[in-house]
């Protein structure tokens, strides 16, 4: 019983952290129906600036650990949201009445630019990030010893997430934001600006992808420039899961996607817990291409 | 003059569909575009709108020329549109529908005083606020994308064939409907297929053919010519 909720906080924390990349799928599919495949890479670099911000900064040094951590997330998020705008501005306006295939092809050529600029600036190899960040303590809930750095990256995944579902449930930017992705001609004839749209979905989605690059250095304190690819595919696994271009949906599948790894992991084989992910996404595209969540209102004609 | 559209001409990719057309609306009035379908009534509204760019030609909202101003920039100055096949947003509800209609304005108060007025023009969207627009049936919605199109306060609004699948009971009430809003002081311009009652409604008709006007007069006049209606109005069938 330890071993199973060991498994599941650490899977939900997991999981938390593929729902806030996957956002970034989902909302850009939404408004633009393109995958970005350059967003696994801006979650890699959202991982290097985080760890470069900490060591040039010494952050934690001067604000405690915790406002630390803070600020430094904060900072990522927004330099990774100016890097997803000026990927937008470059890679995708200038095809946005192009074919698909073109967008398709530059989101490629985007990704492979970005993974290449990560590894000549900071080379091949695996960078650390500083083992005393958070305190190493656990924390006593209900009788389970839980880490605290795992309950705070789940909370911030929660906090985040849950910031995001209000702003675009219930602002009128957010319902904007909703209805350029249904229909992006009604959403002019409303007076909606959908460059300007499009581009905040380009600010956000990296923003959290940047956060989870982040979450990632300061959960298993090593990175590489090839993270973006596993992470990415991993999240776009969520992101369908939960039906692609839903906003609940990716959230509902990162955290589903990070417990059923941890569990497949634990009891069935460690060295199946990657490929757990690729049979999940090839099933569901099988059995339900929508996802769970990616119901459609049927139209009237 | 309100509106003025003058040698417009507009392209889908290498086709031309408007070879040059002109119109013109005075502001409080009531204008119906006739036409065959395929005529380019609809490319009309959407050009005027902003959604599709013309190669040449200009269009004039009282002193401001609108063929190079972005779509939301259009709504801005005051011409909303009830585009062709309503196109309302299926998975929010009628009330989000409604406020987006009202999205370039930031006078709350006002906002909610026109909602409760398009409440009251047509009541069932008021029972159905929180329903899903895409649940609504066919003429519901098509009522809710009359009401968005108000919500913005506009000074022109568009519609592109509003009575299209309703029961005849329904279509009268929404060009009764269109009657009252314009005696609020909203100039109109309708596109229909319903001839007879469009030109009934309104003041002053224009026909279109193969993306060109081929008749313009008083809607009284051009409900007795007969070549209209010969070709509109079904007469002699
Ligand atoms: N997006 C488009 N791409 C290419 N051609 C188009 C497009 N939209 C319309 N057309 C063509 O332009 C011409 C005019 O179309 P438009 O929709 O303006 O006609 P309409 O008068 O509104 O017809 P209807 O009464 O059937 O609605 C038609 O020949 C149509 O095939
Ligand atoms: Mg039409």
């Amino acid at each position: 019983m330890e071993q199973f909720f060991q498994q599941l906080t650490n899977g939900l924390a997991v999981g938390g952290i593929y729902a806030l990349i996957a956002l970034g799928y989902t909302m850009v599919y939404g408004v633009l129906k393109l995958i970005n495949f350059a967003h696994g890479d801006l979650f890699t670099i959202g991982a290097y600036l985080g760890l470069t911000l900490l060591t040039s900064l010494s952050l934690t040094d001067r604000l405690g650990p915790f406002w630390g951590v803070v600020a430094l997330a904060a900072m990522a998020m927004g330099l990774v949201a100016l890097v997803g705008a000026l990927l937008e501005r470059v890679a995708y306006r200038p095809l946005r009445e192009s074919p698909r295939l073109s967008a398709v092809v530059s989101a490629l050529g985007a990704s492979i630019f970005l993974s290449n600029a990560v590894m000549l600036i900071y080379g091949a190899r695996f960078h650390v990030y500083p083992q005393d960040l958070l305190p190493k303590i656990t924390l006593d809930l209900f009788g389970l010893q839980l880490p605290l750095v795992r309950v705070l990256i789940l909370a911030a995944s929660l906090v985040m997430m849950t910031a995001l579902y209000l702003f675009i449930q219930k602002t009128r930017i957010g319902t904007a934001i909703r209805a350029a992705a249904i229909d992006q001609g009604a959403a002019r004839l409303m007076g909606i600006d959908v460059d300007r749209v499009i581009l905040l979905v380009f600010l956000i989605g990296p923003a959290l992808g940047g956060v989870a690059g982040v979450m990632v250095g300061i959960y298993y304190g090593q990175i590489n420039f090839t993270m973006g690819w596993t992470y990415g595919l991993k999240a776009f696994t969520a992101a369908i899961l939960g039906g692609i271009g839903n906003i609940p949906g990716a959230m509902v599948g990162g955290l589903l996607l990070g417990v059923i790894e941890a569990m497949g992991a634990a009891y069935i084989s460690i060295a199946w817990k990657d490929a757990i992910a690729f049979c999940i996404l090839i099933a569901i595209l099988i059995v339900r291409p929508t996802g769970l969540l990616g119901e459609r209102v049927a139209e009237k004609v | 003059m309100l509106l003025q559209v003058v040698d417009l001409r507009v392209k889908y990719g290498n086709i031309e569909v408007l070879h040059g057309l002109n119109l013109e609306v005075k502001e409080g009035e009531i204008v119906t575009i006739l036409g065959a379908n395929g005529a380019g009534k609809s490319t009309t509204l959407l050009t005027i709108s902003g959604l599709v760019k013309p190669v040449s030609g200009a269009i004039y909202f009282g002193k401001t020329s609108l063929h190079k101003m972005p779509a939301h920039r259009v709504v801005e100055r005051g011409i909303a549109q009830v585009p062709e096949g309503r196109r309302i947003f299926n998975t929010l509800t009628v009330q989000e529908n409604l406020k987006l209609g009202a999205f370039t304005s930031s006078d709350r108060a006002r906002v909610n005083r026109t909602m409760e007025w398009a409440y009251q023009l047509f009541p069932v969207l008021a029972e159905r606020r929180q329903q899903l627009g895409g649940t609504l049936s066919g003429g519901e919605q098509q009522m809710l994308a009359i009401a968005r199109g108000l919500m913005s306060d506009p000074k022109i609004l568009l519609l592109d064939e509003p009575s299209l699948g309703l029961a005849p009971l329904l279509v009268r009430t929404i060009f009764q409907t269109l009657r009252e809003v314009n005696r609020t002081g909203v100039t109109i311009v309708l596109v229909e297929q319903n001839a007879k009652a469009a030109l009934k409604l309104a003041h002053r008709g224009y026909v279109m053919e193969l993306g060109q006007i081929v008749l313009h007069g008083n809607a009284a006049d051009l409900l007795e010519n007969p070549e209209v209606q010969r070709a509109y109005l079904g007469a002699g069938q």
